[in-house]
């Protein structure tokens, strides 16, 4: 076992306390949540007899601490309950929606880091030059707007205005079917199927939304990016690579742009799952089936079930995004060892 | 070793992009049908197929209604403010083909269309439509409860004498039970399809027909996305009606109002349904876009000051309120004109018409006279799943209230609390509240919502008069010598003692850009069967 594996490894039982305090903490925390279930989903004109068998059928009218075994219990066959809101088993609503958060996010993020960070280097190499300015307006006006508002005046501009835009109307037209479901990425199952036309139709529904993302995802990205290569342009072993007569582009690629290359990866790492929580107005905007509409509905019925599995399935994403980020630090910097 | 398994790996990933393949639709099949298709774009998310079940939300009663026969259904008329209503005086036949009620009004007998087919061609019999009912009064919850309202409680009720007769025995004769088995909830399904995927713990069959529907209605759901759309397919060989003119019908869902503004006013889809006042008003003044403003039959957005609150106890403190409130501004501000007011009536009681406006209206110097009492505090509660009406309400009633020394503090409560606090627990000293109901007679409102104990008298009444007359009038005919007496006594009641101060009635707004035939429906969700291309 090389000491690569060994880390992983090391890593993932790290998180094995996590997760364990993760499902407590959810357990406990959607119960103190204030509202009763049983009496919403009895629906309209029901009697207090409907409302006790519904409570009776949702396992509420056992103990708490029953509740919570009977809900490790089933944690451990792989059951994530059935979600009232939607009708369906948890596990099918996040296999169906996180899929749709995570393509919108990485899209997104993708374009976000392919303006904000050579906008952050040209900013850091001509500090106070239109460059710079530019760098500083654009992440002002991306962070300072809400994303709904951007979303809103993409679409009426793109869409309403000018027509280019495809209807906002989520992650397909109505005039395509999503393609087979592999790994529930719209653009990657397309390809897989070999249906370009659909993939071409999927991509340019994420446009729009994922650009409104990026607006707002540029601001931090750019700003830590201009931040890390100043303080790197100004340390001393590139005045000993400068001195040494190196060419300025090894200077700043080679040696600059690489130590300011940690601390971008580790505001990424936190814009990525930032994101992926705050996308709730885009995905409303347009009607986008994420996982933080369903997370946001399923909290103001307290649908029990369907909390839990979004702040689980939350809490290991945040593990294994952890666990990228530490392996990319240790590719970036072999000072950082894999220990 | 290595080879065989990259061989197997090769095969395998082969297989499966080949078995992706094979469905090599990449666009809906309907397609190349020009106008056989329509797009409607709403807020709302279908959360079950079946109506039926624990925990299906009020979007999903649109599959109930357009994928499924009932034995009767309702007529059409033109409605108030544009467009379609059903019409809940004239009954029509669905399933049925006919149908007799005994003299003493305790049996009704139906005949069911011998030509009525399930979509899998099994002919419609009265043991699907026995165990259909069988299946609605035993649920439990809202079905259970909406079939009692029109005397439908046990299965022994129901009988199938052969396989085109079916019969319903009632315990009273009630003037209710013909219209309630024209709401959504007594539809007819497959029995045997049911049966063959029911089991031991589910001898209903609930987890089948939830994603699977199994009827003899006009449209079929060839798909449905959860949290996307449902798509709907016509039924070539429905005889429950005249036949639709749209082969496929696109539900999307689209949470945010104003991209399904923009998306009907560029006319990308045909309908958007249920959208807010404020857009309707502004879409109204729009070329291409039509826009019907039903207001809602037999419901009332009403103030509610809570018996249990020692202040409302006296009834000048709640004619008070009703002298306080700014009625025409909370009607601009929060209907946007929308709607029928329901303030400034006459104040003698002529006639039975519902719903009708109050006696009072805005009169700041007769709310001083009657409030002569000292001042006191009271929240003032809301929904926030229904803050788009009630929070400019509230605050226009807060301003109001301050005037005569009632000190209001808004309240919001989120929606899952709203349920419990208000008309479970009826907690809330006072509030607003917004009940409707499904069968269109003013005793049927007075039932659920000034009776005591009952769920939507969410201010604790109790008058023992309404009691009896609510009883006594529920079931009988509209023609009844006592019927109109009693209704005109109930109305004097309920403006006199104001447990519920009605403010007005909220209209349904739809927006439509290339389609018609849009028709109104008490149950509030869409009716894909009678829509039509505008050109038609």
């Amino acid at each position: 076992m090389n000491a690569r594996t060994k880390m992983i490894l090391g890593r993932m039982a790290q998180a094995i306390p996590v997760v364990m305090g993760v499902v407590v903490i959810s357990f406990l925390l959607t119960r103190a949540l204030p509202g009763d279930p049983a009496a919403y989903f009895a629906g309209p004109a029901a009697d207090e007899a409907s409302i006790a068998e519904i409570r009776e059928a949702l396992g509420l009218d056992k103990p708490l601490f029953q509740q919570f075994f009977l809900y490790v219990g089933d944690l451990a066959r792989g059951d994530l309950g059935t979600s009232l809101t939607t009708g369906q088993t948890v596990m099918s609503d996040l296999a169906a929606r996180l899929p749709a958060s995570l393509e919108l996010t990485l899209v997104a993020l993708l374009l976000s880091c392919a303006i904000a960070i050579p906008l952050g280097v040209l900013a850091a190499t001509r500090p106070g030059t239109w460059v710079d300015h530019l760098c500083r307006v654009l992440v002002t006006a991306g962070v300072s707007m809400p994303t709904f508002f951007t979303g809103i005046v993409l679409i009426y501009v793109f869409y309403y205005l000018a027509g280019l835009a495809p209807s906002p109307l989520g992650r397909l037209d109505f005039i395509y079917l999503s393609p087979p479901h592999v790994t529930g990425f719209y653009l990657i199952d397309a390809a897989l199927a070999g249906d370009w036309e659909t993939w071409f139709g999927a991509l340019k529904q994420l446009i729009l939304p994922a650009t409104t993302l990026a607006l707002f995802t540029l601001a931090p990205i750019a700003r830590m990016t201009r931040a890390a290569m100043l303080s790197a342009l100004s340390s001393d072993f590139i005045r000993t690579a400068r001195a040494a007569g190196l060419g300025s582009r090894k200077v700043l690629y080679g040696y600059a742009f690489r130590n300011a290359l940690l601390p971008v990866v580790t505001t990424l790492g936190m814009v990525f799952s930032f994101t992926l929580g705050a996308n709730v107005l885009v995905e409303k905007v347009f009607a986008w089936p994420g996982i933080g509409s369903y997370a946001v509905e399923a909290l103001v019925v307290s649908d029990y079930a369907a909390v839990q599995g979004f702040v689980l399935a939350m809490a290991l994403l945040f593990v294994a995004l952890n666990l990228v980020i530490d392996i990319a630090y240790a590719l970036i910097d072999p000072r950082i060892g894999l220990n | 070793m290595t080879d065989t398994s990259r061989r197997t790996f090769l095969k395998l990933t082969g297989g499966t992009v080949g078995a992706a393949m094979l469905p090599f639709l990449k666009t809906m099949p309907a397609q190349a049908q020009s106008g056989g298709r329509i797009v409607v774009v709403s807020g709302q998310t279908i959360n079950s197929l079946d109506l039926h079940r624990t925990g299906t939300n009020r979007a999903s009663y649109q599959v109930a209604v357009n994928c499924y026969d009932r034995l009767v259904s309702f007529g059409t008329k033109d409605a108030p403010g544009g467009g379609l209503s059903y019409d809940y005086d004239v009954i029509e036949p669905e399933l049925a083909e006919s149908w007799t009620i005994s003299d003493d009004g305790l049996t009704m007998t139906f005949k069911i269309k011998p030509d009525a087919t399930f979509w899998d061609g099994r002919k419609v019999t009265a043991a699907d439509v026995k165990w259909s009912f069988d299946r609605a009064v035993s649920a439990g919850g809202f079905p259970t409860v909406q079939m009692k309202a029109g005397g439908l409680v046990r299965p022994d009720q129901f009988e199938a004498v052969d396989d085109e007769t079916f019969v319903i025995t009632l315990d009273k004769p009630s003037k209710l039970t013909l219209p309630d088995l024209a709401v959504p909830v007594p539809f007819i399904i497959n029995s045997e399809e049911a049966k063959a995927n029911a089991t031991e713990d589910d001898p209903w069959a609930m987890e089948y027909l939830h994603t699977t529907p199994a009827g003899s209605g006009a449209f079929k759901v060839v798909r449905w996305d959860q949290g996307q759309q449902p798509v709907y397919e016509r039924n070539d060989t429905w005889v429950g009606g005249p036949l639709p003119s749209f082969e496929q019908v696109i539900v999307r869902e689209v949470p945010s109002p104003a991209t399904r503004r923009a998306l009907v006013e560029r006319g990308d889809v045909q309908m958007s349904f249920n959208i807010p006042n404020k857009d309707a008003s502004e879409l109204a003044e729009m070329d291409g876009v039509d826009v019907y403003s039903t207001p809602i039959e037999n419901c009332i957005h009403c103030l509610c000051p809570n018996f249990n609150f020692e202040p409302f106890q006296d009834a000048n403190v709640r004619k008070a309120l009703a002298y306080a409130i700014p009625y025409e501004a909370i009607f601009q501000t929060a209907a946007y004109g929308r709607g029928a007011p329901m303030w400034g009536g006459e104040a003698e009681i002529t006639d039975t018409a519902w719903p009708r406006k109050s006696p009072f209206m805005t009169d700041m110097t007769k709310a001083k006279e009657h409030m002569a009492a000292s001042g006191f505090e009271v929240p003032l509660s809301i929904s926030l799943g229904l803050a788009d009406w009630m929070e400019p309400t509230a605050l226009l009633m807060q301003e109001a209230f301050a005037e005569i020394g009632i000190k209001a503090e808004i309240e919001k409560i989120p929606g899952a609390n709203w349920r419990s606090a208000a008309l479970v627990e009826k907690r809330l000293p006072l509030h607003l509240e917004n009940f409707g109901g499904w069968l269109n007679t003013p005793d049927y409102y007075f039932f659920w919502a000034y009776k005591h104990g009952h769920l939507f008298n969410s201010s604790n009444y109790l008058n023992e008069e309404i009691e009896q007359l609510v009883d006594s009038t529920l079931h009988i005919p509209m023609d009844d010598p006592a019927y109109a007496p009693n209704i005109k006594r109930m109305f004097e009641i309920a403006f006199e003692d104001l447990p519920r101060i009605p403010l007005w009635q909220p209209a349904l707004n739809v927006a439509m850009n290339g389609a018609s035939g849009y028709e109104f429906w008490f149950h509030r969700q869409l009716d894909v069967r009678p829509l039509t291309t505008a050109t038609t």
